[in-house]
């Protein structure tokens, strides 16, 4: 008997070369039709006339650490700028000696940050480590208690000066937003007018009026002989500014409730306060979650408007040292570290937001 | 089930009552509702179940306490202004501020960079500010117009199956996105005043174009009495290409007829003008920047600080608009185009009836509220020296110190921009509204 069938080596039969491995990923999406072939080879051309100089200025001809003299005599980046001055552009002008407590202050901040990452760390303990992190902050910049020697408030700037003005802002305006959706959600016509006088206001006008307003105005408000000090100024304008944004963020979310929600309250006979707190704004502020990462991350971006009254946060503090006559010249350098800077920050928290996102679509 | 309740109501009321003296009244008797009716009807009449309105106490009645409420609210803030604005008036008398817009009509006495009006130092106040009202609206209008154009190439390139543009793109959104705006502006300012040579060795990316630190010079057409007809003619082509579409329209719903509207129209708008140039003598001269002493004459130079605001704003919300234009085309679903395909649609007449109109309902919202951040932050021009609304008034009130007037106008004027652009979002969503079952 002759056997029929024959055993074909299916080993020895392979893909075709051009549609797997590197080959078969170049055709698939850089070369996938005429249009994409030539406009991948435009940009690898253009990339190859500006990426190469780049690089060649930023790390190989690039001075790192020295003095000023070597770095005009470099044809590279003058990193030294940085090195030279990096306690300066972190702090300013708080005094040299005392500055770890400052840098203590950052560190409590990012640590907390990092702890309400995880969600199941939110729990009603960590509101209120947030609440003590956010008061030992307070007073490791201002001293003053504790035996810790006081340091003016006009001294605080550089990086905790951003911080404190994002952080301090959000969590002031987070309250004052929900009363404020609240309000223009709510059936009363004078609390709603009122509610939505203000956040149309606040939303229709820049930053930089409400920092000039809080600058220049807010001392006339007063009486005789109360001053308010700068940095309280323009953090109440950034508070009312978030607020604004906030309220919108937030009556999106309460808007998103089904309406049986409301109706089950009430057959519990519930009052407007309890059906808020218990049911309603648990579930609102939870769907708002990522826009208000958002409004974070925008208001982190706009404590460096704080530059326009004269407040030394971290940009005020770089444009400082451009303006020594030592260092002049080299903005490239110290704007691009300060680029990075924000970048890094608002990178990871928008990083987040995403995840977040997705973690709570599903999760529904 | 009668009006009235349940079915207890439908019995008589048995409660008697006995007096001292012993006589015993009914109910009714008691409190001296009419007996004279017979059984059911004696009832209804002398209905008192509770679906009557009972008399509450203020308190506890929820329209009232709103009402209590409201006054509360409204007493409280009036409380607060008041005390607000009577310490500003003694503040101010105390510092012997004038109050009121009489100090618009002062002598001005500063100069201004660049203004597209004539303005000198001698103008009054009131129309320095008018300039710095106008050089805002030239920088948001060429920003809204340049942003919109290269957000959406780039949202487009950020979904384009070329993985190294897509990638591209992703790196550029991502990193315009999270450095602020501010530190955009100082940077630009920055490269132009230190890494751009002086006049007289300027850069020339271009024929007639020349980079320098001076600012931009471009060259441009002479001008011509020919213009002012070309730019008449354009505009009556726009106005008959108006016309046609809603001619080819009603045309194509009665017969089913196609006609090439865009293509007739854009020869119009294109043909028209040139034609009236051929007519004028085809004038050719070109006014070319030349470089005269320390400086480019002839021309138009832009400023370093127009150049640098420009394209801080443009890089920033072009990212912003490019994520807008990506949501906007990705939430029209698949099925959409393979329907339209299947219908015997070609691919323009897919883009332009189908895919354009869904992804613009959902793009131009966002899209009109970028376009209001770009104006917003146009204000941050005060930072780097560019005259605009802003800078002028911050000038004026350093100069008069007429703080909360100048505050308010700067308010005001931007006040007007969004309302504005308010209105017209809402008018815009009305009109594509989808009208749901």
């Amino acid at each position: 008997m002759e056997t029929l069938a024959k055993t074909i080596d299916t080993n020895k039969i392979k893909p075709p070369v051009t549609s797997v491995g590197v080959i078969g990923w170049l055709r698939a999406n850089l070369f996938n039709s005429v249009f994409n072939s030539v406009l991948t080879l435009v940009t690898l051309f253009l990339l190859g006339k500006v990426v190469p100089p780049l690089v060649q200025w930023a790390f190989f001809d690039s001075v790192w650490i020295s003095s000023s003299q070597a770095c005009r005599e470099a044809s590279g980046a003058c990193w030294s700028i940085i090195s030279s001055n990096f306690r300066f552009i972190l702090f300013g002008f708080y005094p040299q000696e005392l500055q770890w407590r400052p840098l203590a202050a950052m560190l409590i901040l990012f640590g907390l940050l990092w702890y309400s990452r995880e969600r199941s760390h939110w729990k009603k303990s960590l509101g209120y480590a947030w609440v003590l992190g956010l008061v030992i902050m307070g007073l490791l910049m201002s001293g003053g208690l504790f035996g810790l020697q006081h340091v003016e408030s006009t001294q605080w700037s550089g990086l905790p000066l951003t911080l404190l003005l994002a952080v301090f802002g959000l969590t002031a305006a987070y309250p004052l937003g929900v009363i404020l959706a609240l309000g223009r959600r709510s059936k009363m016509p004078a609390v709603k007018i009122m509610s939505i006088l203000y956040i149309e206001l606040i939303r229709g006008v820049p930053l930089i009026s409400l920092l000039f307003m809080s600058s220049i105005i807010f001392p006339l408000f007063l009486p005789e002989g109360v001053t308010f000090n700068k940095i309280l100024r323009a953090q109440v304008a950034i508070i009312l500014f978030t607020a604004a944004y906030i309220a919108e963020v937030v009556r999106g979310g309460l808007q998103g409730i089904p309406r049986g929600q409301y109706e089950a309250a009430e057959a519990l006979g519930l009052n407007y306060y309890l059906t808020m707190r218990l049911i309603i704004l648990p579930q609102a502020l939870k769907i708002v979650i990522p826009p208000t990462v958002s409004i974070l991350i925008s208001a982190f971006k706009d404590t460096s408007l704080v530059v326009i009254i004269a407040l030394f946060e971290i940009l005020r503090t770089t444009q400082t040292v451009l303006s020594n006559p030592e260092w002049m010249g080299f903005s490239r350098e110290a704007y691009f570290f300060v680029g990075l800077l924000y970048f890094l920050g608002c990178f990871s928290m928008s990083n987040y937001s995403r995840k977040l996102e997705k973690e709570l679509s599903t999760g529904r | 089930m009668p009006p009235g309740g349940g079915t207890r109501s439908q019995l008589p009321d048995f409660r008697v009552f006995q007096f001292d003296s012993g006589s015993l009244v009914t109910y009714e008797e008691f409190q001296g509702l009419p007996t004279d009716l017979p059984g059911p009807m004696r009832k209804m009449a002398n209905r008192q179940d509770s679906s009557v309105a009972q008399k509450v106490p203020f308190w506890l009645d929820p329209r009232k306490r709103a009402v209590i409420f409201q006054i509360i609210s409204i007493c409280v803030v009036g409380m607060i202004v008041y005390y607000l604005a009577s310490n500003t008036v003694v503040n101010l008398r105390k510092q012997s501020i004038a109050t009121g817009f009489g100090f618009l009509n002062k002598e001005a006495s500063f100069e201004i960079g660049e203004s597209p009006i004539p303005y000198s130092a001698a103008n009054t106040y009131a129309r320095a500010l008018l300039v710095g009202a106008l050089n805002t609206i030239k920088v948001s209008f060429i920003g809204i117009v340049v942003t919109i154009l290269m957000g959406t190439i780039i949202g487009v390139a950020r979904l384009s199956s070329n993985w190294l543009v897509a990638k591209l793109s992703a790196v550029y959104i991502e990193v315009m996105q999270d450095i602020p705006v501010l530190l955009q502006l100082v940077f630009w300012y920055a490269i132009f005043y230190e890494s751009l040579p002086p006049p007289s060795e300027a850069l020339c990316p271009g024929p007639g174009i020349y980079l320098c630190n001076r600012g931009v010079a471009f060259t441009i057409p002479e001008v011509h009495p020919a213009h002012l007809y070309m730019l008449i003619a354009f505009l009556a082509a726009c106005s008959a290409a108006y016309l046609i579409r809603r001619w080819a329209k009603k045309r194509q719903e009665m017969t089913g007829r196609y006609f090439p509207v865009f293509r007739v129209s854009l020869a119009l708008a294109l043909g028209l003008p040139f034609v009236v140039w051929l007519a004028a003598g085809s004038p050719m001269e070109m006014n070319a920047p030349k470089l005269t002493g320390f400086n480019f004459e002839g021309g138009l130079t832009v400023s370093p600080e127009f150049m640098a605001l420009l394209l801080g704003l443009v890089l920033y919300t072009s990212a912003f608009v490019a994520e807008v234009v990506r949501a906007g085309i990705q939430s029209v679903s698949k099925g959409q185009r393979e329907a339209a395909m299947s219908i015997g649609l070609r691919p323009t007449l897919v883009l332009n009836l189908v895919i354009l109109p869904q992804a613009l309902r959902v793009i131009v919202p966002p899209l009109t509220s970028q376009m209001l951040n770009l104006t917003k932050n146009s204000s941050l021009a005060v930072a780097i020296g560019y005259p605009d609304f802003v800078s002028v008034a911050n000038t004026t009130i350093n100069q008069t110190g007429q703080s909360i007037e100048g505050v308010a106008l700067i308010m005001a004027v931007y006040l007007i921009f969004s309302l504005s652009t308010s209105a017209f979002m809402n008018w815009y969503n009305k009109r594509v509204a989808l009208v749901e079952r």
